[in-house]
């Protein structure tokens, strides 16, 4: 109970709360690193894996890929990266992109791989060339898997950049391991809870784009 | 190279540490999301708690996730009862899910067919249910392996000894071939443990010889 006042206490603190190590500072921080990181790796990822899954080629090598991540250590890849590149932005943004990679690529080949022959010979047949296919017939049908894989590439990313303030001075798992290194309790877990609920925020976030699209794409049907 | 042949003692007993905390995670995963899994399952409002619950589960990131734990259950913060319990809960969040998928994918004509025959319902569910739903139920174990095998690094950021103490100790002292090595060896670990739930699954399910390739891409 005690600790529980005193998380409440570190949150009521009015010094927390301005600063370059302040709440707002360190919640936009931890927001702008995610949405970088997402954006670099659909650069990536998604024409990579969308031509991969348009030629049907490639598909042993995603799958390894894909399944190989699973047990890659985040932790293991965030601190390689920070005694080869120094402390700083660059390590923890490249360790992230990696680790973001895989779920996108994924998703990107077998969303477009899965959009029926008969249609991908349909486009071809009324004059689409290859491209035309892939960018105007295909990757509009792969459109829901394709943001599947962004999604939780995005979720894992505000997770995972939790763990790079480790190497880095960047986002709210500041708050975290500088409680862990003062057995500061109360800042760990005021640190641990404004986490969950930026993961949660955005998981929410993430669903309700998803419903918008296919109530948008219900209601173009409706009227077409 | 150097720095393995001279801390062969310590890669050695963080290793154990690493697989002491992942296997009882493993099993207890198991032991836990297929009963969820086939009981959430067989009701339709079960089905839809279970999926959201999951989805909330598996949206907590693992550092602050091991930090709330024990002021939960009041266990200490560094240690591997912590970091196995974490793991659990995010492997039930997983596996719970592949299980109701699993289950869900088993026809009802044989289930009804069973039941036709004579199969009492713990007979139907043995010899019928459980066989059909195997080979997912196995695929969805192999992802949890894995997943589970990786995350468990993460433990060495709070003190809980892994081979993410290679990462951890390695950063520190600047040695790049000590963190190499844990990411490695934690990898060959996911590999190995996936190849023995593969051969588990292979020799419990000889019928399923022509389904093996859909299996390992599930």
């Amino acid at each position: 109970m005690n600790l529980f006042a005193e998380t409440i206490a570190w949150f009521a603190d009015p010094a927390h709360w301005v600063g370059p190590s302040g709440i707002p500072a360190r919640t936009a921080q931890h927001i702008a690193v995610t949405l970088i990181v997402t954006v670099i790796a659909i650069i990536v990822a998604v024409p990579a894996g969308a031509w991969m899954g348009h030629s049907h080629r490639g598909q042993g090598t995603v799958a390894a890929i894909a399944n190989a991540a699973r047990a890659l250590p985040t932790l293991g890849l965030v601190t390689v990266f920070a005694l080869w590149l120094g402390i700083g932005l660059r390590a923890p943004l490249i360790a992230l992109v990696i680790l973001a990679v895989p779920s996108m690529l994924a998703a990107s080949y077998s969303g477009v791989a899965n959009v029926p022959r008969s249609t991908s010979d349909a486009a071809r047949a009324v004059g689409h060339t290859s491209v035309q296919t892939l960018t105007k017939v295909e990757l509009p049908l792969a459109l829901p898997v394709i943001g599947g894989g962004i999604q939780s590439a995005l979720l894992q990313v505000v997770a995972t950049a939790t763990v790079a303030a480790y190497v880095a001075d960047i986002g709210l798992g500041r708050y975290i391991f500088a409680g862990l290194k003062s057995r500061d309790y109360p800042e760990m877990l005021a640190g641990s809870i404004l986490v969950i609920l930026l993961a949660l925020s955005f998981t929410a976030a993430a669903t309700g784009l998803g419903k918008l699209h296919r109530h948008i794409i219900r209601t173009q049907g409706d009227t077409a | 190279m150097n720095w393995i042949s001279q801390n062969l003692a310590q890669i050695g007993t963080l290793l154990a540490a690493h697989l002491a905390i992942s296997i009882p995670a493993i099993l207890l995963t198991v032991l836990i999301a297929v009963p969820l899994g086939r009981f959430a399952q067989a009701s339709g409002r079960g089905r839809g708690a279970l999926l959201a619950v999951t989805g909330i589960l598996y949206a907590i990131p693992s550092l602050p996730l091991l930090i709330v734990i024990p002021i939960i259950t009041g266990l200490p913060l560094r240690s591997a009862a912590t970091m196995i319990l974490a793991l659990t809960v995010y492997g039930v969040a997983l596996l719970a899910r592949t299980t109701a998928d699993a289950f869900a994918a088993v026809p009802a004509e044989s289930l009804e067919a069973a039941t036709a025959t004579g199969h009492n319902p713990t007979a139907r569910f043995l010899r019928v249910e459980l066989p059909l739903a195997a080979p997912v139920l196995v695929a969805g174990t192999r992802v949890v392996a894995m997943s589970t095998i990786g995350l468990a690094t993460i433990g060495a950021l709070i003190g809980i000894p892994s081979l993410g103490t290679l990462f951890t100790d390695g950063f520190q002292r600047g040695i790049a071939a000590e963190v190499a090595t844990g990411i490695v060896l934690t990898l060959v670990v996911a590999l190995v443990v996936d190849a023995i739930l593969l051969g588990i699954g292979r020799a419990t399910q000889p019928w399923t010889r022509t389904l093996r390739r859909e299996g390992a891409f599930a």
